[in-house]
Parts: structure tokens; sequence; C-alpha cells
């Protein structure tokens, strides 16, 4: 079988969110990076399939050269091959990320057959649009399925539990489909040492496509205003238990 | 006045989409579960086809996974873009808006240059509406394509504990609980709380938890009355699952951690003899 992960690099934000002077960027000057936690269980998903059932698995990004390093890490879980379409650094929109991935499937596909799963993270830890896994889709005219916490094979469909208030709908959809996928999915590996090396030498084929303008387009960014909490200090130590207890006492829930 | 469509269901969250719906035109509603069993792709379908029979400015939808999803559906069908988990709009030509992102830690002021813009609300972060309910439009028989996706089962939460997301009181833990077993202080505290388990992404990462346990971003967003955060340095993604608890207090060894500034309380120490010294003061009081 042959599968696909679509993933994004995003900076790990820790504990406070610095912007650029222009305020149209998160200021990443000491930060590292990642790929979103959604779709970091889409690669191990791929990956675990391919295990399973045999084939090919590649990794998809859309991405400033730096992407790379998502690509060698998601190589590292398990994936075959890499393809990076690479930005200058600007941020795309939804729109326009859909439509430049749905074509670099299209030419992967032709020369090496068809997807049967495509995996996306439900949505993108920065951006949150919550869409280009459904536009891919749609312009590939494939069955979606978003919000995914178990994906099972059988035979030519996929079962799909999608998480909801009060437990999970159950879908089943033929393949070829693409699957949104959340975290909890599975539980990625901790990449090994022969992993991170085999990574390093396996293909990344890139192309630089233009970038359309964006129809949803950034003016700034903004930190929105704390919640005004007080931070009391009940105390230091063991000896700040009889303070704790008369707090939760006081909200009514002791 | 120009007329918009509103996707709804019973949740606080659509009355909220509805506030921000009114100031782009006259509403009119269509029901999440217009198709049963839900179909996403024949509910997006319809949109479309109401949209167009309406000639609506806009479509609204809560900003919920299902509302997400369909409007998701809606404009790749439509090729029109989509603004999701907006918390401002106003019309216009482009319209303007303001929405998440980060789950919440970071506002976008942006433009949406569309002939019919596509919005989603961003949950409890607009007053609800309190007006007339929308007139709803008919749905007609979705075509068999649009079936091909739809609800076949529904399996029951595994745990039959208590749910993180409607808990009263949470006690949890995160990487300063410094193993699986460390959780024994957390569980043994809980349990004379009544109180769920939480946890931070370092736990489940490594693998100390279940996801389902996770509190943050890609984790469960909860509403408690009383959140208590042993050993949780505070990274924006946990931060983002906490915005609706009433009461945080904050046991951490470093005064400086971001959740230490962020809590209505703090106690600094050792959690390994904070919390089973606080389950203690409990015991001896009862």
């Amino acid at each position: 079988m042959r599968v696909l992960a679509c993933i994004k690099r995003v900076p790990i934000t820790g504990g406070r969110i610095l912007l650029t002077a222009d305020a149209r960027a998160i200021n990443t000057q000491h930060l590292g990076f990642t790929m979103s936690p959604h779709e970091e269980c889409g690669v191990e998903e791929a990956a675990r399939m391919i295990e399973a059932y045999r084939g090919d698995s590649v990794v998809l990004t859309l991405g400033p050269p730096e992407a790379v390093e998502q690509l060698r890490d998601a190589m590292a879980l398990g994936i075959d091959r890499a393809i990076h379409l690479q930005t200058d650094g600007q941020e795309w929109d939804a729109e326009g990320t859909a439509s430049a991935l749905t074509d670099a499937i299209r030419t992967e596909e032709g020369a090496s057959g068809r997807f049967d799963i495509i995996f996306f993270g439900n949505e993108s830890a920065d951006s949150g649009g919550f869409q280009v896994g459904a536009r891919v889709a749609h312009a590939l005219g494939r069955p979606l399925v978003t919000g995914l916490k178990k994906v099972t094979l059988e035979g030519s469909a996929v079962r799909c539990e999608q998480e909801v208030e009060g437990g999970r709908d159950v879908y089943v959809v033929p393949l070829p489909a693409v699957l949104t996928v959340k975290e909890g999915l599975n539980l990625p590996r901790y990449p090994s040492v022969p992993g991170r090396m085999r990574a390093r030498t396996r293909p990344v084929a890139v192309s630089t496509p233009a970038r359309p303008a964006p129809r949803l387009e950034l003016v700034r960014l903004a930190v929105p205003a704390g919640q005004g909490r007080r931070a009391e200090s009940l105390g230091a130590g063991a000896g700040a238990a009889p303070a704790v207890v008369e707090m939760l006492q006081k909200a009514g829930v002791l | 006045m120009t007329t918009v469509l509103v996707l709804m269901d019973e949740s606080d969250a659509s009355r909220q989409a509805l506030t921000l719906a009114r100031q782009f035109g006259e509403p009119r509603s269509m029901r999440m579960d217009a198709v049963k069993p839900f179909a996403p792709d024949a509910v997006a379908a319809a949109l479309a086809r109401a949209a167009d029979d309406l000639n609506v400015s806009a479509v609204f939808a809560p900003g919920t996974d299902r509302g997400n999803e369909v409007i998701a559906r809606l404009a790749a069908r439509t090729g029109l873009p989509f603004a999701a988990n907006c918390i401002a709009a106003t019309p216009g030509d482009p319209a303007t808006l303001t929405r998440l992102r980060w789950g919440g830690s970071l506002l976008e002021e942006a433009r949406l240059h569309s002939p019919r813009p596509l919005i989603t609300v961003a949950p409890h972060t607009v007053p609800a509406d309190s007006g007339p309910a929308p007139v709803e439009v008919d749905v007609k028989a979705p075509a068999e394509a649009d079936l091909v996706v739809r609800v076949v089962d529904h399996v029951a939460p595994s745990n039959g504990g208590l749910s993180l997301a409607e808990a009263k009181v949470i006690v949890s833990g995160g990487r300063g609980v410094g193993s699986k077993e460390g959780f024994a202080i957390i569980e043994d505290l809980a349990g004379l709380l009544g109180a769920a388990v939480g946890c931070s992404r370092a736990v489940t990462s490594a693998g100390w938890r279940p996801h389902s346990d996770q509190v943050g971003q890609t984790g469960t967003k909860v509403t408690p009355d009383v959140y208590i955060a042993c050993g949780i340095s505070g990274a924006t993604q946990h931060m983002a699952g906490l915005k609706g608890a009433k009461r945080i207090l904050a046991i951490n060894s470093d005064p400086q951690a971001p959740l230490m500034l962020n809590a209505d309380y703090t106690v600094t120490g050792d959690l390994k003899e904070i919390v089973p010294a606080i389950s203690a003061e409990i015991r001896k009081r009862r």
C-alpha cells in the first residue's frame, strides 16, 4: 500500500509568545521547531501501516528551507522519502497551501501510483485553519474523515473513530481516503539513532511553487491580555497545606 | 438588509455564532443534524444550496469540531476562503476579523477577501444571542455521493471514570511529577477531592499517562471550579486548555514558572512534599 503524511513546521512556543517588530509573525530567534502534534501522530500511523502491510510511505510539507528538519524527523520515525515544497518563509493561507499540496500529490501519484491513505493533522498548531485536509480531499475527489483517534484498515475500506462529546462516532469509508487525525491516535515512537542516521540519507524532492495572493490575509498578530489572575502565595513547602485546604473549602469543593 | 445563513445545534457556541452573524445580516438557520445520521458532506451540500437560493452574504457556524468540519467542506466545495475560530468580524470588502491562533494563545487580525465570507466563531469568546431563533431553511434529500462519509456507529467512552471536560476539580501533574509511579500522590489527592486526574503534554509524550488525561491545546479544554497544577511549567500548549478554569492553584519549585505567574494561588516548593501534606491535612480534618 502507499501512504502519505502531510506535516507543517511550527515553533515550540514555550511559556510566552514574543512577536516580531512588525507583529506579523512570532519571534522565533530563540525557539526550536517541531511538526504540529496532531501531524506527528499521522506520521507515526503511516509508518506503522507500512510496517504492517508493506509498501511505500512519503512525507510532504510546504515550508521554508529549514522545514527539511521536520521531514528528516518524519523519516527518522520510519517514512521512506520526502517531498518539500519550498517557500521563502512567508506564510501561505490555507487555500494556497491546499492547492500546492494537491498539485504535488497529483504529480507524485502520476509517477509512483495512487496513495491509499493521505494523513493530515486535524488542524495546525499555529494558524489552526481546520481546512487544508478538506480542500485537498475535495480536489482529489476522495472521502474525508476528520478528528480521528483510531484508524483500522478493513480490506479496501478504513474504519475511523472520531472523537465527539460522549464517546466516538464511527465511519467506514472506501479507499483511497483522506484522514485528519488528532494527538492521542497513537504514542509516536522516540526516533532511534539508526533511524536518525537512515533519515539523513533518504531522498527529499524539492520544488518551489509560486505563492498566490492570500484571500485570508494576515494583517497583524497580538498577544491577548492576561486573565488577570493574582498569583496569591499560600506559602512554601508542606507548611502551606492548611492554607490550601482553607482555599479549597472557600471555593466550595471540599 | 442582506440574509446570512447560520449552522446551529443546541450548544451555547451556536448562539454565540448567531451574535456575530447578526452583524452581517438577517439570519436564517440550518440544523447541524439536518441529515441523520450525521453526514458532513451532505450538510455542506445543503448549506451550499441554501446559500445560493437565499443569496446569502455570509455563512456562520460555531467553532466546534463539527462546525469547523462542515464549513471546511463547504469552503472546499464552493472554492471560497474560510476563517475559523473568529472572535470578532465586521462586514465589508474585504471583511475584517479577529481570529484565534495557537488555541487562543495568540490573536490574528485578518482581512477576508470573499464574495461570501465563511466564518466559524470560537466558543465562549462572544456573548450568546438571546433574540428569537432564526427561521430554519428546508433541507432536501441528500445525494448518494454525499452520504459516503456518514456516521455508522457510536462507541461509548472507554473509561467509565470522571470526564475531564466536565470535572469540577482537577488535580493535574506535569514533568515535575518525575515518573509514572509519581502520580500515586496526585491520584490520592484527587480521590479525596472527588477530582479527575489531568496532566500536561510532556507527561503523555513520556507515556506516563494516557492521552485522554491531557489538558491543553491538543488535549482537553477544561472548565473546573479548581484546577491544581503540580509540577507543570505552563507552556502555551497547556495554558490553552485552562482558560475556562475558575481558580488555578499552582504548585512548583520554580516561582518564575509561567503557570506560577498565571495562577490565582501558588505554593512554592517540592510537590512530592506538598501534595501528600495537603492530602494529610484533608484527612486530619475529617
